[in-house]
């Protein structure tokens, strides 16, 4: 009886919050929100088109530098690393995705936008990156875990060598539950603006350029929630609605292929 | 694991064709340990990076550490101007605001572990354990505009003042309520909490053998008295798991920042503003003019990150020992 209280009490507040999203993001949700810059507070039509393509540029980033590092590092955890030198890796790896994103972004702004003299997309994108390997390797790493030992048997007695194995056969075989990983992980760095504090900063025009400021959506809510002004707070809501409906999305999506394959 | 079965012998079969010569054998071995050089590599570079964080702010923390040595952890000034800085009131800040956000959402948690474990019919666990995921998914930023807007008027106008009303007399709810403050900022990370110490405890309590529950029942114990039998076995997951949400709260950084207020002085009452490590760093970090301010903020920046690897660290020893490894931890 209780225990089904603590449970409903946790979904009561997921609705709430979502419900709250939904309710006053939709009021300012227009098709001019999105494909327009911000403009001066009282101006009509303003946007924040330039915060949703910042912020899938900083995914991009993010991803091209995170994905094959993470990947690779997974796959060395799966097929190599059974010792204690594995467990001693693997370990540092668990506690590198307990690291404060907020800490990231001073160690990005420290050997990035230091050493460069200005803020970037690619400082963002790279701490974000930062943010990505340790989920993408330990997803990687369990999802290879779980082909079949006989496919790789398999491989073996054909003559196939173990790179050709491990990348052809086991990675390929796996690489439904990896991408699940690489969305996951896509989603989880979506909603970062800790690490983008001092790093990506925010640009008030669409700007396309990965060595200069860029805007993105959390920081643009971050932003604008602090502002006084009333039409602010109403842009902060609706870019909100974009942000999570992108993020929920990504996580249901995730969820109902990963039930349809193991079916 | 794999490396051993290559190294076939000469066999009956070898003038078949297909059949990899001595050379292509000799070939492929050597491309093999350079495939797994590589991806060592790789694996070096995500498990290095915590040294690498660690000695890049340790660099450029230089200044102040010089200036205020370990004192700098207990001095509780922060005056920029006069260049005097001290950690005492983040540090006070972080603590409180995760007690409370554990306060309350450990006993949520474990509740719902329970429920997840033991009470949920078999068609209802994975769709409520699924939503108190996305729980997780909502990004921290998001989490501080609902807190300003919606939670921070609701606690300052409805729950403070009944709070205080009833619970004045004490200290921690005495002064002025403005409704940004250390127990609203509690109340966020406790919602933000829950997911992870939910999805650990829910591992270890599966984790523990049927054998336990069984003998348990076996024996007469009611079914209450046999989940308490699974709490007992499952306790040093669940310590793990506590942790690790503790982890959580304490590196939390916008949602924070967006509702505590943002004043560095310690205060008895709850009701005051006040200021985390994180949320310190987050509004001051591109403010810092001069150079030693700048060091006082990555200083603060290292003290987190070793408070937080200390805390992961204890917590994922103590999960791995009831899961061996095979828990869900790694997306938590």
């Amino acid at each position: 009886m209780l225990t089904t209280t603590a449970a409903v009490l946790a979904i009561v507040a997921l609705i709430l919050i979502l419900g709250y999203i939904a309710v006053t993001g939709v009021q300012q949700l227009t098709f001019s929100f999105l494909i327009n810059d911000p403009k001066p507070v009282g101006e009509a039509d303003s946007g924040i088109a330039n915060a949703i393509v910042g912020t899938l540029i900083l995914i991009g980033i993010a991803s091209v530098i995170g994905l094959p590092i993470g990947i690779l590092a997974g796959l060395y955890l799966a097929e190599f690393s059974t010792n204690r030198f594995g467990m001693v890796l693997r370990f540092l790896i668990d506690t590198l995705t307990g690291v404060p994103s907020i800490v990231v972004g001073v160690f990005a702004w420290t050997v990035l936008v230091k050493p460069m003299g200005h803020f970037s997309a690619l400082a963002g994108g790279a701490s974000l990156a930062i943010l990505m390997m340790p989920i993408v390797a330990r997803t990687t790493e369990e999802m290879i875990r779980l082909v079949p030992h006989s496919m790789r048997e398999a491989a073996l007695a054909l003559g196939a060598p173990v790179w050709r194995m491990s990348l052809g056969v086991v990675l390929r075989a796996a690489m439904g539950g990896v991408a699940t990983g690489a969305m996951l992980a896509i989603a989880r760095i979506a909603g970062e603006t800790a690490p983008l504090l001092f790093t990506a900063l925010s640009y008030n025009y669409m700007s396309t350029d990965v060595m200069s400021p860029v805007a993105s959506l959390t920081y643009q809510i971050y932003y604008y929630a602090g502002s006084p002004y009333e039409q602010w707070h109403s842009m902060a809501w609706a870019a909100t609605l974009v942000l999570v409906g992108m993020i929920l999305s990504i996580n249901i999506a995730v969820k109902v292929l990963a039930r349809n394959r193991y079916q | 694991m794999s490396t051993a079965t290559t190294e076939r012998g000469p066999s009956p079969q070898k003038a078949l064709a297909h059949q990899p010569t001595k050379s292509a054998l000799g070939s492929s071995r050597w491309a093999d340990s350079l495939f797994k050089l590589t991806t060592l590599a790789f694996a070096l570079i995500v498990a290095g990076l915590v040294v690498i964080i660690i000695i890049e702010m340790a660099m450029n923390s230089t200044l102040s550490f010089s200036k205020f040595g370990f004192g700098f952890i207990t001095r509780s000034i922060w005056d920029p101007v006069h260049e005097e800085f001290g950690a005492l009131p983040f540090i006070y800040g972080t603590a409180v605001s995760s007690l409370i956000a554990l306060f309350i959402s450990v006993p949520v948690s474990i509740g719902i572990a329970i429920y997840l474990s033991e009470h949920a019919p078999r068609g209802l666990a994975t769709p409520i354990a699924f939503l108190v995921q996305l729980l997780a998914a909502i990004p921290s930023v998001v989490y501080g505009l609902w807190g300003i807007f919606v939670l921070a008027p609701l606690l300052r106008n409805q729950i403070y003042p009944a709070l205080q009303k009833s619970l004045g007399f004490l200290p921690i709810f005495k002064g002025n309520i403005n409704g940004l403050g250390l127990l609203t900022a509690g109340i966020i990370l406790s919602i933000m909490v829950v997911p992870i110490v939910t999805a650990v405890t829910t591992d270890v309590m599966r984790a523990v053998p049927a054998s336990q529950r069984e003998a348990a029942l076996a024996l007469g114990a009611t079914k209450w008295e046999a989940t308490l039998i699974i709490l007992q076995n499952a306790r040093s997951g669940i310590t793990g798991a506590i942790i690790l949400g503790l982890g959580r709260a304490v590196g939390e950084t916008m949602a924070v920042t967006m509702v505590i207020g943002n004043r560095p002085e310690i205060s008895a009452s709850l009701f005051d503003p006040s200021f985390t490590i994180a949320s310190a760093i987050a509004n001051e970090f591109t403010e810092a003019t001069t150079e030693i301010y700048r060091h006082a903020l990555v200083e603060l920046g290292l003290i987190l990150f070793v408070i937080t690897f200390i805390i992961n660290a204890s917590a994922r020893l103590l999960v791995y020992a009831v899961t061996r490894g095979q828990g869900k931890v790694a997306h938590a």
